[in-house]
């Protein structure tokens, strides 16, 4: 904050002149990477392809539409599984979820050298890999099914729930747990009384997040093999049947129009 | 009934909270601990019940030694010392009498607590005390829908049906209005006087101190410079706990108090 002198008045600037130089080689250096990338990727581009876009675009919209509305009493059993897979899969994750995140948590955790580094590593390894990537290895190792999808999402949220909520135990009000220490109660009384109460908010709200995330997740889950409406989609795309894609896009469409609004439901009532 | 020997606190960034605390408060007697902030009265407090664990020296509380006990131990001691806090510090999300049988935690198992099914005893306890500060009617609130006042009137219930032989009170009416404080501390101590608690009662307001208690040991540094009944406290001993300040005015507050207390 360079402050100078012109006719006996203060000036005030932002910035010296240095200062204001060197953010002006960032910018010209940054616009300059810009162009550079652009024009590399303008290189490496098929333009045929991109010009080509929008006719393919109206070719397939033409052949989608009417969706095949008939069809839609072979999606009843496969959009139930779809949601089943995302509800256990939620349950199944936010049973496990909960230790991890105590564990976690850098004022509940039991050993902030030993126990809080591994369970930070289930967390990020858990979280890194993409549920359709779980459900391949899955299927490999269990076969395809609605199985392998609901452990491929209950891997895939474990690290996701457990973050929200260790950073939830992390922010609650320590007083609350000081009085209840003061009156002699043991360890698992005090999680019982100080710390469950003040996170239960947020332990739903994560719940229901989650669920609803899940529901998405798991209606690409069939692509893979991994049961669900997915198998729908991916049979119908393998023999071009686009008015079938197009009806099961709307289903799926329905489906997660519903999950969000029964979470924003549970979340309002919660909170 | 309560002694402390020696009690240092030293902090791991180096700050010396206490230095060599001696202190032996007899049964039945209610004391305030007066000083400025960073004094070491929160320190004090937290060190008898082992909040803060103490560097060195030891706590009497009645025969039992406390400083060195197990945790197990630790906790049944801790079920005869109750605490009433500064923000009041109620579990926000549970009722008042969920609050209330929260004192009762060291006495009852995790299960028994767990599913709320507290000993009958202990819940017509918790009803004669809540009758008793004017809050039967709240029992079924949750304690974030309650005025400062009564919330603080729970955490007294809290330490209460503990059944402890001394409390450990810090700061009770720091986030109160001025009536509110005097009905507070007048609340907690006409309940020690009944029960005959020993009390330690953490405290800015001097007025408000010398109105209520026998005995006011000043704290500066983390060591004692005062100790003495209320009407020792003159000018001249506020400026060596606090400092420098014109202190007449403080102390002729209370005189007026005083005066109006009578008036009332």
């Amino acid at each position: 904050m360079p402050v100078g002198d012109r006719n006996g008045a203060k000036v005030w600037r932002r910035r010296t002149q240095t200062e204001s130089l060197s953010h002006w080689a960032l910018w010209l250096t940054g616009v300059a990477i810009f162009a550079y990338c652009w024009q590399q990727i303008s290189g490496a581009t098929t333009w045929f392809f991109v010009w080509d876009a929008p006719r393919i675009a109206e070719d397939i919209w033409t052949r989608a539409t009417p969706p095949k509305w008939d069809y839609i009493t072979q999606l009843g059993k496969p959009i139930w599984d779809t949601i089943n897979i995302a509800t256990m899969g939620t349950l199944i994750a936010l049973c496990l979820a909960v230790p991890v995140a105590f564990l976690a948590a850098r004022n509940t955790t039991p050993s902030a050298l030993l126990v809080r580094p591994i369970a930070l590593l289930i967390i990020v390894s858990t979280r890194s890999i993409n549920s359709l990537i779980w459900a391949l290895l899955l299927i490999a190792i269990i076969g395809p099914g609605v199985f392998a999808g609901v452990i491929a999402i209950a891997i895939r949220s474990i690290g996701f729930c457990a973050k929200l909520l260790y950073e939830a135990i992390e922010e609650i009000d320590n007083t609350q747990v000081e009085a209840i220490t003061a009156t002699g109660a043991s360890r698992w009384q005090i999680m019982a009384y100080g710390i469950v109460p003040q996170i239960l908010p947020a332990f739903a709200g994560i719940a229901v997040f989650r669920w609803d995330i899940n529901i998405r997740e798991s209606t690409v889950l069939g692509l893979v093999g991994a049961g669900g409406i997915g198998l729908q989609l991916s049979a119908s795309l393998n023999v071009l049947a686009w008015p079938q894609v197009s009806l099961i896009l709307l289903v799926i469409l329905a489906a997660v129009v519903i999950s969000e609004w029964v979470s924003a439901k549970v979340r309002g009532a919660i909170i | 009934m309560l002694r402390l020997e020696k009690l240092t606190k030293t902090y791991k960034t180096g700050d010396q909270a206490l230095k060599s605390v001696d202190l032996d408060i007899p049964e039945g007697q209610v004391l305030a601990l007066i000083g400025p902030s960073g004094a070491g009265k929160s320190t004090l407090i937290r060190c008898i019940n082992r909040l803060v664990e103490p560097t060195s020296g030891q706590v009497f509380l009645g025969g039992t030694e406390l400083t060195h006990l197990s945790a197990g131990a630790l906790r049944r001691e801790r079920r005869r010392m109750g605490m009433i806090f500064q923000e009041y510090a109620l579990v926000e999300r549970l009722t008042v009498m969920e609050n209330v049988l929260s004192g009762r935690l060291g006495y009852v198992g995790f299960w028994r607590s767990f599913l709320r099914r507290f000993p009958q005893p202990d819940v017509d306890e918790a009803f004669r005390l809540l009758d008793r500060v004017g809050l039967l009617a709240m029992a079924d609130k949750r304690a974030d829908e309650l005025s400062g006042g009564q919330r603080q009137r729970v955490g007294i219930c809290r330490a209460l049906i503990q059944n402890p032989a001394v409390l450990l009170v810090d700061e009770p009416t720091a986030s109160l209005d001025p009536k509110t404080s005097r009905q507070i501390m007048r609340l907690i101590c006409e309940l020690c006087r009944e029960r005959g608690l020993a009390a330690i009662i953490n405290i800015h307001d001097v007025a408000l101190a010398q109105m209520f208690v026998q005995r006011v040991i000043g704290l500066r540094f983390g060591a004692i410079e005062f100790d003495g009944p209320p009407k020792d406290l003159t000018p001249d001993v506020l400026t060596t706990i606090y400092g420098e300040e014109d202190w007449e005015a403080t102390i002729e507050t209370v005189e007026d108090d005083e005066d109006i207390e009578a008036a009332e």
